[in-house]
C-alpha cells in the first residue's frame, strides 16, 4: 500500500517524502493500535500467571493488577498437593504418558497413510480419500456413544486404552498435512530409487521419510497439544483420580471443598500451560507453517 | 530338452530382473506382491481404513440404530421407533433451549472470529522486524484456548471480583455481578472466549494475503482505486476460497464446542440453561442420565443439520467464492 503511494510522487520528491515520513505519526498510531490490541489479547494470560504468584487474599482484591505484593510461591506447593492423595506429579505423569504414546502412534500411522494417498495408485483410493475428508468434518458427537459402548464391552473403561489406541489408526488432519508435504517432493526421486532396485517400502523409509521430517515435526507438535489439552475423552473414560491427566485434575479445583484454594488453582493452571508454551517457543516456525498450509486449528 | 527349458527361463529371468539368484517361483511372486500397487497401497493405508471402519463407520450406523431405541447401557437396546425424535421435537423444552443457545453461540462467535482474524491479518501483512512478536501475541490465545486451564481462567476473568469487573471499576463502573452467574451475559462470556481465539484463522488469512501479488494493488492504485475499493475488489475475492474453508471448519467446530461450556457452568449448562450448548446437553443426557438412545437421536439431528449447512455453504459458494482458474467468477 505504501509502495503504491510513492509511485505517484515525482522522482525528485521521493527523498523529501521519505524525510517527511520519518516524522509522520502513522507508524506510531499503527504500533499503539496493533500493540495495544495485542496487549489486550495476552493480558488474561499474563493475569493468570500473575495471579498464581499472588497471596490468596490478594487475587481478587485488585484483580486488574499484574504485580503481586510478594511472590507467593507457596501456591505452587499447596496446588501441587492435589486431591485425595494424588499429587500433581501423578497427573502430569498421566498427561505425559497419554500425550507421548498417542503422538507416536498418530504421527507414525498418519505418515504411512499419507504416503499411500500421495504416491500409490491403488484400487479404491479415491473412495478412501473421500472417507478421510468426511471424517475430518464429522462431528464427534455422532461417534462418541457407540465408541463408549464398544470400549465398555472390551472392558477398557478406566484404562488409558480408549484414550490412546484410536490414535494409532491415523488422524485425518495429519494425513492431509503430510500428504501436502509429500506432494512437493519431486516424483523423479521415487523413480530414481525404483530404478536402483528399491521397493515401495524402501522408497518410503529411505527416500520419502527423511524428506518429510518438517511435516512430521509439525504433526508431532499439534498431536502433542491436542492430546495434552484433551478433556472430553479423559472425562468419559478415566474415572479414577489416579488415572486423571492434568486437564481433568484442574477441574477438581472448581469442585466442592477445594473451592477456596484460588492460588493453588492458578498455579497449577499456569503449570499445565508450561509444556505447550515451551514447545511454542522452540517450534514456532513449524506451528505457523502447519496452520498456514493445511488449516490445522491451533 | 525338458530339463533345459526351466533353466533357460531362470537365466533370462535373472538378466531381466538383474537381481541376485534365488528360488524362482518364490522370488517372482514375492516381487510381484511387493511391487503390486494395490497391495502396497492397502498395506500403507491400512491404519486409516481399519480405524475408519472400527471407530467411525461402525459407530455412525450404530448410533443411527440407537437413535430408534431406548437404551440405558445396562440393558440391551429396545426398539421404540420415532419416539426419541418425537419427544425431542415436541416435549423437551430443554432441547429447544439448547438449540437456541447453540445457534446464538455459532451465529455470534463464527462471524466475529473471522472478521477479527481478517482485520488483524491485514494489519499484520507487513514486513518489519518485530512483526513476529505481534503475530505470536495474537496467535497465543488460540494456541492455549482449548485447554481447561484457560476455561478456568475465564471463569475468574469474568467472575464477580474478576479481572473485568476490577478493570471496569478503574473507569468508574462499579459492579460485582458475576458475568458468568448472570443469565443474560453468561453465554456472551463463552462467545468472547471463542472470538478471543481468532489466531489460527488469522494465520491462515495471513498466508492467503501473502499470496496476493503486490502488483495487483499497485495497478489498482494507479487506476485510482482507494483502500475500500482495493479491499472489496481485490482482497476479498482473492481470499474467498480461504474464507469458505475457514467458515465451514469454524462453524462445525463451533457446533461441537464442549469443554468451555462444561468448565464454566461446572457441567450444568447454567445459569438457567443459558450455556447449555448442544454437545453439553447431549453429554448430560448420555452420560449423566444414561439415555443413550435419546442422545444418539440428538447426535443424528446435529449431524444432519451440520451436513445441510455445509452443503448450503458449498452450493452457494459459486456465487461468492472466486476461483482464479475460472477467471471472472
Amino acid at each position: 500500500m505504501a509502495a503504491g503511494k510513492t509511485m505517484h510522487a515525482p522522482a525528485s520528491g521521493v527523498r523529501a517524502e521519505r524525510r517527511a515520513r520519518a516524522f509522520s505519526a502513522k507508524p506510531i498510531v499503527y504500533h499503539v493500535l496493533v500493540g495495544g490490541l495485542a496487549l489486550v489479547m495476552i493480558y488474561p494470560i499474563l493475569w493468570l500467571i500473575a495471579s498464581s504468584l499472588k497471596p490468596n487474599d490478594e487475587i481478587f482484591a485488585n484483580a486488574y493488577s499484574l504485580i503481586p505484593s510478594r511472590f507467593a510461591w507457596e501456591n505452587y506447593v499447596t496446588g501441587w498437593r492435589g486431591f485425595a492423595g494424588n499429587t500433581f506429579a501423578t497427573f502430569f505423569q498421566n498427561s505425559l504418558l497419554i500425550s507421548v504414546v498417542s503422538t507416536i502412534g498418530a504421527v507414525a500411522s498418519s505418515a504411512l497413510v499419507a504416503y499411500a494417498f500421495a504416491r500409490i495408485p491403488f484400487a479404491g483410493k479415491g473412495f478412501w480419500f473421500s472417507c478421510m475428508m468426511m471424517t475430518m468434518m464429522l462431528p464427534h458427537d455422532v461417534t462418541i456413544i457407540p465408541q463408549y459402548v464398544l470400549f465398555a464391552k472390551l472392558n477398557w473403561l478406566s484404562t488409558f486404552k480408549p484414550v490412546i489406541v484410536p490414535q494409532f489408526f491415523a488422524v485425518p488432519f495429519f494425513i492431509f498435512l503430510i500428504m501436502q508435504f509429500i506432494r512437493t517432493i519431486p516424483v523423479e526421486l521415487d523413480e530414481a530409487a525404483k530404478i536402483d532396485g528399491c521397493s515401495k517400502y524402501g522408497i518410503f523409509f529411505r527416500v520419502v521419510m527423511p524428506l518429510i521430517v518438517p511435516a512430521l515435526i509439525t504433526a508431532t507438535i499439534f498431536s502433542f497439544y491436542w492430546r495434552w489439552d484433551d478433556f472430553i475423552n479423559p472425562l468419559l473414560y478415566l474415572n479414577k483420580p489416579e488415572l486423571y491427566p492434568v486437564s481433568l485434575a484442574l477441574k477438581l479445583f472448581l469442585d466442592g471443598e477445594s473451592l477456596n484454594n484460588w492460588g493453588g488453582m492458578f498455579a497449577m493452571a499456569t503449570l499445565s500451560l508450561v509444556p505447550i508454551l515451551i514447545v511454542f517457543l522452540f517450534f514456532q516456525r513449524y506451528i505457523v507453517e502447519g496452520i498456514s498450509t493445511s488449516g490445522l486449528k491451533g | 530338452m525338458p530339463a533345459d527349458a526351466p533353466r533357460l527361463h531362470f537365466v533370462s529371468d535373472e538378466i531381466g530382473r538383474g537381481a541376485g539368484p534365488g528360488p524362482r517361483h518364490g522370488g517372482e511372486s514375492n516381487v510381484k506382491l511387493r511391487d503390486n500397487d494395490h497391495v502396497v497401497g492397502y498395506v500403507f493405508a491400512a491404519p486409516f481404513i481399519l480405524g475408519f471402519l472400527i471407530f467411525t463407520l461402525y459407530p455412525i450406523f450404530s448410533s443411527l440404530y440407537y437413535s430408534f431405541t431406548d437404551y440405558n447401557l445396562f440393558e440391551s437396546p429396545r426398539w421404540v421407533g420415532f419416539d426419541n425424535f418425537e419427544k425431542m421435537f415436541t416435549a423437551d423444552d430443554k432441547y429447544w433451549k439448547s438449540v437456541s443457545v447453540t445457534l446464538t453461540y455459532v451465529l455470534a462467535s463464527v462471524p466475529f472470529r473471522l472478521a477479527f482474524a481478517l482485520a488483524v491479518a491485514m494489519m499484520l501483512n507487513k514486513a518489519f522486524t518485530g512483526i513476529g512478536l505481534y503475530r505470536s501475541a495474537y496467535y497465543l490465545p488460540s494456541l492455549i484456548g482449548g485447554s481447561v486451564a484457560v476455561s478456568i481462567m475465564w471463569t475468574q476473568v469474568f467472575g464477580d471480583h474478576g479481572l473485568v469487573n476490577s478493570a471496569l471499576a478503574l473507569i468508574g463502573i462499579h459492579t460485582d455481578t458475576s458475568w458468568i452467574g448472570n443469565p443474560s451475559t453468561a453465554l456472551w462470556t463463552l462467545i468472547a472466549l471463542s472470538v478471543w481465539q481468532f489466531g489460527s484463522s488469522m494465520l491462515i488469512f495471513l498466508a492467503g494475503l501473502k499470496n496476493i501479488p503486490n502488483s495487483y494493488f499497485e495497478a489498482a492504485s494507479v487506476d485510482g482505486a482507494n483502500a475500500i475499493h482495493r479491499f472489496f475488489k481485490i482482497t476479498l475475492p482473492l481470499l474467498s476460497p480461504i474464507i469458505l474453508f475457514n467458515l465451514i471448519m469454524q462453524t462445525i467446530s463451533a457446533f461441537m464446542t464442549f469443554t468451555p461450556a462444561y468448565i464454566i457452568s461446572r457441567g450444568e449448562g447454567g445459569p438457567l440453561d443459558n450455556t447449555l450448548l448442544y454437545s453439553l446437553y447431549l453429554y448430560r443426557r448420555a452420560f449423566q442420565f444414561y439415555e443413550m438412545g435419546y442422545a444418539s437421536a440428538m447426535a443424528w439431528v446435529m449431524l444432519l443439520v451440520i451436513a445441510v449447512i455445509a452443503l448450503v455453504l458449498f452450493k452457494t459458494s459459486k456465487y461468492w467464492v472466486h476461483y482464479e482458474a475460472k477467471g471472472e467468477r
